[in-house]
């Protein structure tokens, strides 16, 4: 949910101004270098929790990670089998392959602090 | 998965009726865990799950694995195993030994494994979760082989690994009610707590059967034992049964006759002995019955166990011998001394000895590898030598319990039993240290008589149900020729043994040789009076002839005196003239007078 982590933030999808293009730029090119992030999302159908999962990580990734993650939505409804073949027990699960060491978070990911915190991403704020 | 929930709920509509329908108990999953289906009655409940739990290294995971294994190899019920402390190749590893082959099972696409991770230190919770992913993976499980059994092993590990255990609880009660849903025997392990039988409390959500599995040691001796703490809805054997895990896999030791229903067969067998045959009704045991043989040390119990073994063996009978002090080649060589062959049995198969070292294991261990071995071998005849062994590993007063139970047990079978039991010197000899006097038919005491000097050996029989049995004290001897029963000293005192017995025998014949020396001599006197007296009487007689002779002759004289006087009498009448004749009265008269 992108709605805790907004207020007293810039809205950083909006039209850039100069300066802050720059530093888009040199954020992305430190992260093309060195912070590459692979998430996985595991999610089962449709259900409410799944929902707002997702809505939350696209939101995290789009304003910490632009450019520089890739995210793969699996629904283990669809393929059981990456259910087995990735440990997943809880769901949704929210696995952060790269960059090292590997983390899951559980849960709908409503707690932003926690993931950001976890994702190494708090600093940057 | 909404596709297979309208199948479940129909499914689940349908049960309670079945159930309703017939008064008998609920349908059972056979377990094909030696022993516990005779215990629970069938096995364990279908279509429900079933908790076993117990402390660390009480074989827990054994359990469900042999459930599931056994579930296939026997019952043709696929199944699936929820590891979530050991891996897939870790379980199959353990239980190659068991001979289970968990790859081909899963080759065979009876068996899903499928080993949960869950690692606490690289899990963070972000929010609301749900324990879908576990649904999902047992629900691929189940359809990839079908299953119809499920292990969880143990699913407590999710509490140490999953953040909010308000949520797992409630979770943990879907997933029983998911399973519950499709119709899955479950079996789940779980660790035992502080005083309670799992640490979080899984007997909560398990309310159909719980079993308990303990592993005690006790006086050094360790020993499992298995508990059925709960069964909902049927009879379930509720002691503790102490239970094995060998090459073959958990072996429960269990009550098997509730009742006393075991056949009573007439035929009967011969000890292997001629002559304890004849003081036994002159045919011996009872084929079946149950004969202990008790007696000090040194009386030849394991001869006569020995003999009778030989006997049973030559009419081609299986005969299993347990033996708990001595090797079988000490037995073999000792048995030889006395006229035994056994080895030829042990190269045809028929004799197996069986020795091992009482204090190897727990009394119950022991009685569970006996039990095996005994449905193993199948035998007609099973010797244990000596049972007072077995009873001195044992603890407090399950002692009786256990051996009840073994002899119960052989009892069903029609199997024939030979005790021998060792009896302490200074006790009293009619009395069985084991309290198991009252399941014994036919009981012989072997005991040692000391007098003169020596030690002789004698046998009686205490009991033998249902047959005339003698009630001599016999003496016999243990020399090469066998065990052999020596005709008795009847003496109406006592009975006498041994050198005493000889000395008695001399004495009496002598005794009878004086008798009978006793009555010739009065023989003698009876004729030698009998002459006296008749010698006398002739004497007697003689002297009466003598007398009779002067007597006769003096009457004569006087006769004929009297004949002179009246003819000179007449003649002086005649010559005076003075009467007739016939006046002769007077004449009479006066003479009378005259003297």
């Amino acid at each position: 949910m992108g709605r805790a982590s907004k207020p007293g933030r810039p809205p950083t999808p909006s039209p850039a101004t100069g300066n802050e293009e720059t530093q888009r730029r040199l954020e992305k090119a430190s992260v093309q270098t060195a912070q590459r992030y692979l998430l996985r999302l595991y999610i089962t159908g449709t259900t409410p929790a799944s929902s707002r999962a997702i809505e939350s990580v696209r939101a995290i990734c789009e304003e910490h990670l632009y450019g520089r993650y890739e995210l793969e939505v699996i629904d283990i409804y669809q393929m059981p089998a990456l259910a087995k073949d990735h440990q997943i027990v809880a769901t949704p699960t929210l696995i952060k392959v790269l960059p090292a060491p590997l983390r899951r978070y559980i849960g709908d990911l409503s707690k932003v602090e926690k993931i950001l915190f976890g994702l190494d991403l708090r600093e940057m704020k | 998965m909404p596709s297979s929930k309208s199948r479940d709920s129909r499914r689940m509509r349908a049960a309670p009726k079945s159930d309703l329908g017939r008064a008998e108990q609920l349908p059972k999953a056979p377990s094909g865990i030696q022993g516990l289906d005779e215990i629970t009655g069938g096995g364990l409940p279908r279509g429900r799950p079933t908790l076993v739990c117990g402390g660390a290294g009480c074989g827990k995971t054994l359990f469900a694995l042999e459930f599931l294994v056994r579930g296939i190899t026997e019952y043709g019920e696929p199944g699936v195993f929820m590891a979530f402390e050991e891996t897939a190749e870790e379980l199959s590893s353990n239980v190659r030994s068991l001979g289970f082959d968990l790859h081909k099972l899963e080759a065979q696409k009876k068996l899903a494994i499928d080993y949960v991770r869950v690692e606490r230190s690289e899990i963070e919770e972000t929010g609301e979760y749900d324990l879908e992913g576990l649904f999902v993976r047992l629900q691929l499980a189940i359809e990839t082989v079908g299953a119809k059994r499920v292990v969880l092993d143990t699913i407590e590990s999710l509490f140490a690994g999953l953040p909010n255990p308000l949520v797992l609880r409630s979770e943990l009660r879907r997933l029983f009610r998911w399973l519950k849903d499709r119709g899955m025997t479950v079996v789940l392990t779980g660790e035992k707590g502080e005083g309670t039988l799992t640490r979080q409390g899984l007997e909560e959500y398990v309310s159909d059967c719980v079993i308990f599995l303990d592993h005690r040691v006790n006086e050094q001796h360790s020993t499992r034992r298995m508990r059925v703490v709960k069964y909902r809805g049927s009879v379930h054997g509720t002691n503790e049964y102490p239970f094995l895990i060998d090459e073959t896999g958990i072996s429960i030791l269990p009550v098997t006759s509730l009742g006393l229903a075991h056949k009573a067969p007439m035929e009967r067998i011969s000890s292997g002995v001629a002559r304890l045959d004849q003081m036994l009704g002159g045919k011996g045991y009872f084929k079946g019955s149950t004969i202990l043989t008790s007696g000090t040390a040194g009386t030849g119990k394991t001869s006569l166990a020995a003999l009778l073994a030989e006997a049973a063996c030559g009419r081609g009978e299986r005969c299993l011998f347990f033996a708990f002090e001595e090797s079988t080649e000490q037995v073999l060589r000792n048995m030889r001394s006395i006229g035994i062959r056994l080895d030829r049995f042990i190269k045809s198969g028929l004799l197996r000895v069986m020795p091992s070292r009482p204090t190897a294991y727990g009394l119950e261990t022991h009685l569970v590898s006996m039990h095996k071995a005994i449905l193993a071998f199948a035998p007609d005849l099973v010797v244990v030598d000596p049972i007072t062994n077995l009873i001195s590993v044992g603890t407090g007063p399950e002692t009786q319990s256990m051996m009840t139970r073994l002899i119960d047990f052989l009892k069903m079978r029609g199997t024939t039993t030979f005790f021998t039991s060792l009896t302490s010197g200074s006790g009293d000899l009619e009395q069985s240290e084991v309290g198991i006097s009252s399941l014994i038919d036919t009981w012989l005491l072997l005991q040692v008589v000391r007098s003169g000097g020596e030690r002789n050996r004698t046998l009686a029989i205490i009991k033998s149900r249902g047959m005339r049995h003698s009630n001599q004290v016999s003496e016999y001897k243990l020399s090469e020729a066998g065990f052999e029963i020596v005709d008795t000293y009847l003496g109406a005192a006592e009975v006498l043994t041994g050198s005493a017995r000889l000395a008695r025998e001399a004495e009496d014949a002598a005794a009878a040789q004086a008798a009978s020396d006793e009555i010739a001599r009065k023989e003698q006197e009876r004729e030698r009076r009998r002459r006296a007296l008749e010698r006398q009487v002739e004497e007697l007689r003689e002297k009466f002839a003598t007398e009779d002779a002067a007597l006769a002759h003096e009457i004569e004289l006087a006769v004929r005196r009297s004949g002179q006087l009246s003819s000179s009498q007449m003649a002086m009448a005649q010559s005076r003239e003075a009467f007739t004749p016939n006046h002769a009265d007077g004449a009479k008269t006066k003479k009378g007078r005259r003297r």
